[in-house]
């Protein structure tokens, strides 16, 4: 049975920090198809079109008929423990401080045979009556899709696995900073961190003379700070990451600016600089103040740094005209997020996109449902960080629009013309 | 159908470039001593060479290719095998079918490889397509998590005990004592193989190999250039090779010689009771086992008993690995591969000083290489004939 995980110690600040390592990244093309199927949380496996042969390792022909069709299916994962060693020794830096390293040949019941992680519960593996297991994709530290074997039914505390825990981003013991604390998404966000066990959770505020209705609610939660923080001005920014950012675990960049316009029928561009201000240059500035901290804690103790939330919006992949400059806020901080993805890759800290459809807030008043609870929405971004899943479409409008936007960009811009 | 017989093909000068376990030098160092050799060995000039068959993985970004210009040599056929642990006997195969088909008349056999203090793990690392894909990145870098994971399977399908692979890496050892350029020299006990630390379970130390470096070589020619130069010879009875054999077995529990075994023994015209020395290909003791089942000594699964009724050693019954094979020499990479050959040469033409069988008449070898993915995807053996 897994250990439950326990509260870490204060670090010893004479004791070195451990520099961050990563898993080796390199992959070919083919085998990018699972680390890209598992980043929006689905395990695919290579499928030929043509005989429906499942393979893996990822090729680039069938090796049964020699199609070159080969597309990405859903695969159950449940398969049998065939046979398996306990590494004391490996030739790459980032095992080396993670052996002894659990590995076993897993019998998927597709028929494939893969080798992978194994969950510390899983039974012994047996030549003759091989164990029931299931085996599951997960982004590992480098990024790139990695394989664990879980045993066939839940054990307790069995997220808190050693090598399960480098494949996710767990709150629990964590700090986290949520940038706008306050909106309804904000206050949504901070509760279920606490609910999920975080350390702390500092909640920003911008203004701090406004009180919302259900802040002091929140703010009164124990494990909550308030802290000052306004994104639009740089030196608050810098000033909060020198006083927390040596600290904080998971950032959840949350705050918007948000207005219901498109472009052709107003003069101006005010609204639209606002937008980008907060939704674009804001994540910026976080990126610049605290973007450093979080790499270099990325290995430390037991609970390192790990994960950088962006609340973005489904609009971002294809403008909504009636909300145009808020659309094109969100597509350009999208656009800066996979920059930053690159950058935070080096020590290992993963990026959360969000891409909500419309909430269920004062800026959406006019929008016709379903729309989003903020509370629903703050639960699937604490799944999305306890399953290591890096991109998430939450909500019914999401995932529809993201169905489409998959199937086909350009039917997807028409479509939305009268939306 | 049997292949038709290697008539008037002999193979001779059987050299070894002593092993370091680092060396400062590139593969082209080691090929280049090892062909020096077999000049010195057989007699002949640089110019005869005009076949040349190399492997190596550390001769990057160079080929068989850039190794002519390199050593200024002008053969008029070429091979070049990438096919590691397999690629002593599938030269061999090559090469004897050139001559004896008038392509070339010498073809010199060439394996080496260099190891620089990191070349280890950057080979690994870049091994194949889906060992960087799938295997590499979990931590499982090199054969000892694949070997692992075979020998566990193995040890619960058969009942082999640790004590039958220390059985023969200690007769192994045993063997090397002899051998002067043996890396390992001292020697080993069953208690000290049993106690040694863990590697990857269930393998220990000793049940690994050390990477090294170092090359191996051997001449192939026609019977009668090898009696106008004077120099003993040995006579190729059959061969066989094979590849990604069995993709369906779920985890390696036999190689390509349990395919083609009974083509290798046609050839021959006998059988297993015949063999008077196994030079087997040797990297981890459980491949040593697909081996003997695969080559008729055993049936499947019967490898563990087989070890219990013999000794193995250069005096014993079924000599084996009699230079102490590759767990007490090291692996210098794809030289591994030729280690066997050239050591079944020196027997069966009597070089083999104090690693001598008495009386070795017919030797087996036996190679298999190239884990790709999850298995060794290369098997190849021969048998050699005093002549």
């Amino acid at each position: 049975m897994t250990d439950a995980l326990k509260r870490p110690h204060l670090r010893n600040p004479i004791l070195p920090l451990r520099l961050p390592t990563l898993p080796p990244a390199a992959r070919s093309r083919a085998a990018l198809g699972l680390s890209a199927a598992i980043a929006e949380g689905r395990f695919d496996l290579q499928t030929c079109h043509d005989c429906g042969q499942v393979q893996y390792p990822p090729r680039d022909a069938c090796a049964n008929c020699l199609s070159v069709r080969l597309t990405w299916k859903p695969v159950s994962g449940r398969g049998e423990l065939i046979s398996e060693t306990l590494l004391h020794h490996s030739n790459e830096l980032y095992y080396r401080e993670r052996v002894p390293l659990r590995l076993g040949l897993v019998r998927l019941a597709e028929g494939v045979t893969m080798l992978t992680h194994l969950h510390g519960d899983c039974p012994k593996a047996n030549a003759d009556a091989p164990p029931p297991v299931r085996v599951r994709a997960h982004l590992d530290k480098a990024g790139q899709a990695t394989l664990i074997a879980l045993p066939a039914t839940d054990t307790p505390n069995m997220a808190d696995d050693r090598m399960l825990r480098e494949m996710t981003s767990d709150p629990k013991f964590r700090k986290v900073l949520v940038t706008d604390g306050k909106s309804a998404t904000g206050q949504a966000l901070v509760k279920a961190f606490v609910d999920a066990g975080a350390d702390i959770v500092w909640a920003g505020v911008a203004e701090p003379w406004k009180q919302p209705p259900g802040f002091d609610a929140i703010a009164k939660l124990p494990k909550v700070t308030i802290v000052p923080l306004e994104l639009t001005d740089g030196r608050s920014v810098e000033e909060l990451a020198g006083s927390i950012g040596g600290k904080v675990d998971i950032l959840v960049n949350n705050a918007e600016f948000h207005r219901n316009h498109g472009i052709a029928d107003r003069r101006g561009v005010e609204s639209a600089r606002a937008e980008m201000d907060i939704n674009y240059f804001g994540l910026m500035r976080l990126a610049q103040s605290f973007g450093p901290a979080l790499r270099a804690r990325a290995a430390e103790g037991s609970v390192p740094a790990t994960a950088w939330v962006n609340i973005l919006s489904i609009y971002a992949l294809s403008a909504l005209p009636g909300q145009g400059t808020f659309s094109a806020s969100k597509a350009a901080a999208f656009s800066l997020s996979q920059t930053l993805r690159a950058e935070m890759r080096s020590a290992g800290i993963r990026v959360v996109n969000v891409f909500p459809g419309p909430i269920d807030d004062e800026w959406n008043q006019l929008v016709p449902p379903p729309k989003l609870a903020p509370a629903a929405l703050a639960k699937s971004v604490v799944k999305a960080l306890q399953d290591g899943v890096e991109d998430i479409y939450p909500g019914d409008v999401a995932q529809d629009l993201f169905a489409k936007w998959r199937e086909s960009a350009k039917v997807l811009e028409r479509e939305m013309w009268d939306q | 159908m049997t292949a038709a017989a290697y008539r008037g093909v002999v193979v001779a000068a059987p050299v070894s470039i002593p092993y370091v376990r680092y060396s400062t030098k590139d593969a082209h160092w080691f090929l280049a001593r090892a062909l020096s050799a077999l000049l010195k060995a057989s007699g002949l000039t640089k110019d005869a060479l005009d076949g040349l068959g190399v492997s190596s993985f550390t001769l990057f970004p160079d080929t068989a290719v850039g190794l002519t210009q390199h050593l200024g040599l002008s053969p008029r056929w070429l091979d070049h095998l990438p096919y590691g642990g397999a690629s002593g006997v599938i030269a061999l195969r090559r090469a004897a079918r050139a001559v004896q088909c008038g392509d070339a008349s010498v073809v010199a056999c060439v394996a080496g490889d260099t190891n620089h203090v990191d070349s280890f793990r950057l080979n690994l690392a870049n091994f194949s397509r889906f060992a960087r894909d799938a295997v590499y990145p979990l931590g499982s870098g090199g054969p000892n998590g694949n070997f692992a994971l075979l020998t566990s399977h193995y040890m619960q399908r058969t009942g082999a005990q640790p004590e039958d692979f220390g059985k023969l890496c200690v007769a192994q050892r045993d063997n090397a004592l002899r051998f002067p350029s043996a890396l390992f020299r001292k020697p080993l006990t069953l208690t000290e193989y049993v106690n040694a630390r863990p590697i990857a379970d269930p393998l220990k130390l000793f049940d690994c190999v050390m990477p090294c470096a170092g090359a191996e070589g051997f001449l192939v020619m026609s019977e009668d250039r090898a009696r106008h130069l004077r120099i003993p010879y040995a006579r190729i009875l059959g061969t066989i090779e094979r590849h990604n054999a069995f993709p369906g077995d779920t985890i390696q529990v036999r190689g390509g010689w349990a395919m083609d075994q009974d083509h290798l023994y046609s050839q021959a015209g006998f059988g297993p009771p015949d063999i008077d020395l196994f030079e087997a290909y040797d990297d981890y003791p459980v491949i040593n086992c697909l081996q003997l089942e695969g080559l008729g000594f055993c049936r499947e699964g019967e490898a563990p008993a087989f070890i219990r009724n013999n000794t193995f050693t250069i005096g014993g019954t079924l000599p084996f690995n009699t230079s102490g094979g590759q767990l007490s020499l090291g692996q210098a990479g794809a030289a591994g591969g030729f280690l066997g050959l050239v050591q079944a040469l020196r027997q069966v033409t009597g070089q083999a000083k104090n690693t001598q069988v008495a009386n070795a008449r017919h030797a087996l070898v036996s190679g298999f290489g190239m884990i790709n993915y999850d298995r060794g995807l290369c098997t190849g053996a021969a048998i050699l004939g005093r002549a």
